[in-house]
């Protein structure tokens, strides 16, 4: 490049053996390196926070999906229930014959404990209460053995997971430290454990005051149902508006002017729509508050911007050449559209569906502004269409709404939920990958 | 096509099939095709010839209106397909372009089966009223179309799994299956061997029998070969049209005279 070299005696490369490597083209050997470090480099970096944060999450969610639990096998003869449905006290009654239960398998492991029915209390909660809604729900039990497996309380799970220890506990009502030691001896007799949380997949929100119980089936069923919406909607709206846009439209201000419009909304803030939700569909149009159907409206107004991007790109992909081919044989339009060029870009519209519903599955501040807050979230829907319109959380919002309780207890949830919803964008992502794979031509 | 037709057909031989009449094609601002006149006749191959980028295949394209789908690009001017004109706004182009054939200036199969490309036209047109038909339709193309030796086993195989100049043959059976009236093919064999090339020039010597086929191309000695008629382009302008061998051995335009002798181009 310099004048120096441009005026070096030899011109050409008559003469230079090939095994020597010049001064340029080492110089472009070392640039070539240096960039391939720099690349890896920025991959490493990516690779270690993803790790980082999957092994915080893991690390902080996986309690969540285990409980304690102590398992009591308990027999009620129906003279027991009659008499204890004759006293004054009816659950204290229950309650007395659980103990004397717990008493009795506690005495056959050998071990010897003082313990008094506030304790139990304090364990387990009303188990006089539970005992007693069971046989009156399934009076033909009476008489045989059931195994009761009755959620410790969340002091108690905590100590089992190392949230509370004996150095740090200060006696209160909710736990004390002489309760510890009953703790220990049923864990030594077998009866107290750890154990899979089902309550927590297949659960409904508790209230403020038991983590233990709180669970995310029904906020994932408030999921399910607004992603259902969001498909129904978004997909077929956004696939026609593509078509239309990209292959049927005239090229004029007025399209120029949609398109730069879809590509603002894209870029529109989530809190936005769920403002235009809560004041159109809600207070408006007076649709049901809390509702996914409402939900499912609102994330499809933020779907359809990302589902028309990625198919006017995948339609803009297939080669024109295509399109001449069809029509040379006398194919309308229409046709050539839909018999040849919708299934090039089948694969990059599905990828581009499958992206706008994951992002939409993990939108969180929409659905607060119109009430699909988290404690919405206490049951299933009874039946199908009531799952649009009976109130009901999602589960970023379930998470959201845990994450801000004050008892550390739903700490755990929080990342235990979001274990649950990461599992679902990834299912979602392999979905997107094997529809990929099944629709995109090998030629 | 039943035997009336075919009568009637031999009564106007030679009759004119498409009458261009002061043809100007724009690509935006772009003078393309200035005052074209051209007469194609019926049961004749039509040469153009002429240097790359002088209008032959936008000319081309207007005589199936494929120029309708490129946005910047106006057609003026006459065209009549058997006295009607195609650019009238009741005519549908999808029906001239199942009456006006084209084999494109690159090979462009559908990435769908061999089956499926020849299969495409006559399904869409219900030419074919059952399975058999259409097998039938489908192997009397790509033996018109000089391939079907080489894809009889593989009906299946993607199109676009072929060569190139395969992919060309697979083309011109995909045209010849709809059985247009006009047949324009755009550089049907600029990437065939001589020996393809031989049998699509039979294949164009065999449609004159009942079509009207216009041929682009650059080689002298095709349009020498295959055609009766000769359209030089130069520049947007039709310098020269007359009797092929006229044109190559007595050329009356200086111009026309320098390219095929191989002086400008
Ligand atoms: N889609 C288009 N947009 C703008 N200009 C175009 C377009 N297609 C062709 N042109 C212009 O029109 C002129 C004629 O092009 P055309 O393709 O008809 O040439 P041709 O004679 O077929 O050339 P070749 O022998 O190389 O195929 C050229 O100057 C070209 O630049
Ligand atoms: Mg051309």
């Amino acid at each position: 490049m310099t004048d120096a070299s441009m005026q070096t005696p030899e011109t050409g490369r008559r003469g230079t053996s090939l095994t020597a490597t010049d001064e340029r083209t080492r110089k472009r050997a070392r640039a070539e390196k240096r960039f391939r470090f720099y690349g890896i480099i920025a991959i490493a970096t990516g690779l270690f926070f993803l790790v980082v944060l999957f092994a915080s999450i893991l690390k902080e969610g996986i309690p969540a999906f285990t409980r304690t639990v102590v398992s009591v096998e308990f027999t009620l003869t129906p003279e027991q229930r009659e008499e204890a449905e004759g006293t004054l006290f009816k659950t204290k009654a229950y309650s007395d014959l659980f103990i004397a239960e717990l008493n009795k398998e506690l005495a056959e492991s050998g071990i010897n404990v003082d313990f008094d029915e506030a304790a139990i209390e304090r364990l387990l909660g009303k188990v006089g209460g539970t005992i007693r809604t069971f046989y009156a729900d399934n009076p033909d039990k009476l008489g045989e053995p059931i195994m009761f497996d009755l959620a410790a309380s969340s002091r108690v799970d905590g100590y089992f997971k190392g949230r509370v220890s004996r150095d740090t506990l200060q006696d209160s009502r909710f736990l004390q430290l002489s309760d510890l030691d009953l703790v220990d001896a049923l864990k030594e007799a077998g009866i107290i454990k750890q154990a899979f949380n089902w309550p927590f997949i297949t659960g409904a929100d508790s209230g403020v005051d038991n983590p233990g119980g709180a669970g995310i089936g029904a906020s994932v069923v408030g999921s399910f149902f607004m992603m259902l919406v969001v498909l129904v909607l978004s997909l077929p709206i956004g696939v026609a508006a593509s078509i239309y846009l990209e292959e049927f439209a005239p090229q004029n201000k007025f399209t120029d002017l949609i398109e730069v419009n879809i590509s603002n909304l894209a870029a529109v803030p989530s809190i936005v729509f769920g403002i235009l939700g809560l004041a159109v569909f809600i207070q408006f149009m007076h649709l049901p508050q809390s509702a996914p159907l409402v939900g499912g409206l609102v994330l499809t107004l933020m779907t359809l911007p990302t589902i028309i991007i990625s198919t006017r790109a995948s339609l803009k992909a297939v080669p024109p050449s295509i399109r001449d081919a069809a029509l040379g044989v006398g194919a309308s339009k229409m046709q050539a559209v839909f018999h040849h060029v919708l299934p090039l870009a089948a694969p990059g519209i599905l990828t581009g569906t499958i992206i706008g519903l994951a992002q939409a599955l993990g939108e969180t501040a929409p659905l607060l502004l119109i009430g699909m807050v988290g404690f919405v979230a206490r049951g299933y829907p009874d039946g199908f269409l009531a799952g649009f319109t009976e109130p009901n959380s999602a589960m970023p919002a379930q998470i959201y709404t845990w994450a801000a309780r004050a008892d550390v207890g739903f700490y755990e949830k929080a990342w235990g939920g979001i274990i649950i919803l990461l599992m679902f964008l990834l299912t979602m992502n392999i979905i997107a990958i094997i529809l990929r794979r099944r629709f995109e031509r090998r030629w | 096509m039943n035997d009336m037709s075919r009568v009637e057909r031999q009564v106007d031989t030679n009759s004119i099939k498409l009458e261009c009449r002061d043809c100007q094609v724009y690509y935006g601002d772009t003078h393309a095709i200035k005052d074209v006149n051209v007469d194609i006749e019926d049961k004749t191959v039509t040469a153009f010839i002429g240097p790359s980028g002088c209008g032959k295949s936008t000319f081309l394209r207007c005589l199936n209106r494929m120029n309708d789908t490129i946005d910047i690009a106006r057609v003026m001017g006459s065209f009549k397909l058997d006295g009607e004109d195609i650019y009238d706004k009741r005519v549908d182009p999808v029906q001239l372009r199942a009456k006006v054939g084209m084999v494109f200036q690159k090979p462009n199969p559908f990435p769908k089966s061999i089956y499926d490309n020849v299969a495409y036209g006559p399904r869409i047109h219900g030419l074919a009223k059952n399975k058999a038909e259409l097998d039938e339709i489908v192997e009397k193309s790509l033996r018109r179309g000089a391939i079907w030796d080489e894809v009889k086993d593989r009906l299946d195989a993607p199109g676009t799994g072929l060569s190139g100049g395969q992919q060309q043959r697979l083309c011109i059976a995909r045209a010849v299956a709809t059985e247009p009236e006009v047949l324009l093919m755009d550089e049907p064999c600029s990437a065939l061997d001589p020996i393809a090339t031989a049998q699509v020039e039979e294949l164009i010597d065999e449609l004159r029998s009942r079509y009207s086929v216009v041929i682009v191309t650059h080689s002298m000695q095709q349009a020498a070969r295959v055609s009766q008629k000769t359209a030089f382009f130069h520049l947007g302008n039709l310098v020269e049209f007359g009797e092929t061998g006229q044109i190559f051995t007595n050329p009356e335009d200086p111009r026309t005279e320098s390219y095929i002798t191989g002086r400008i181009g």
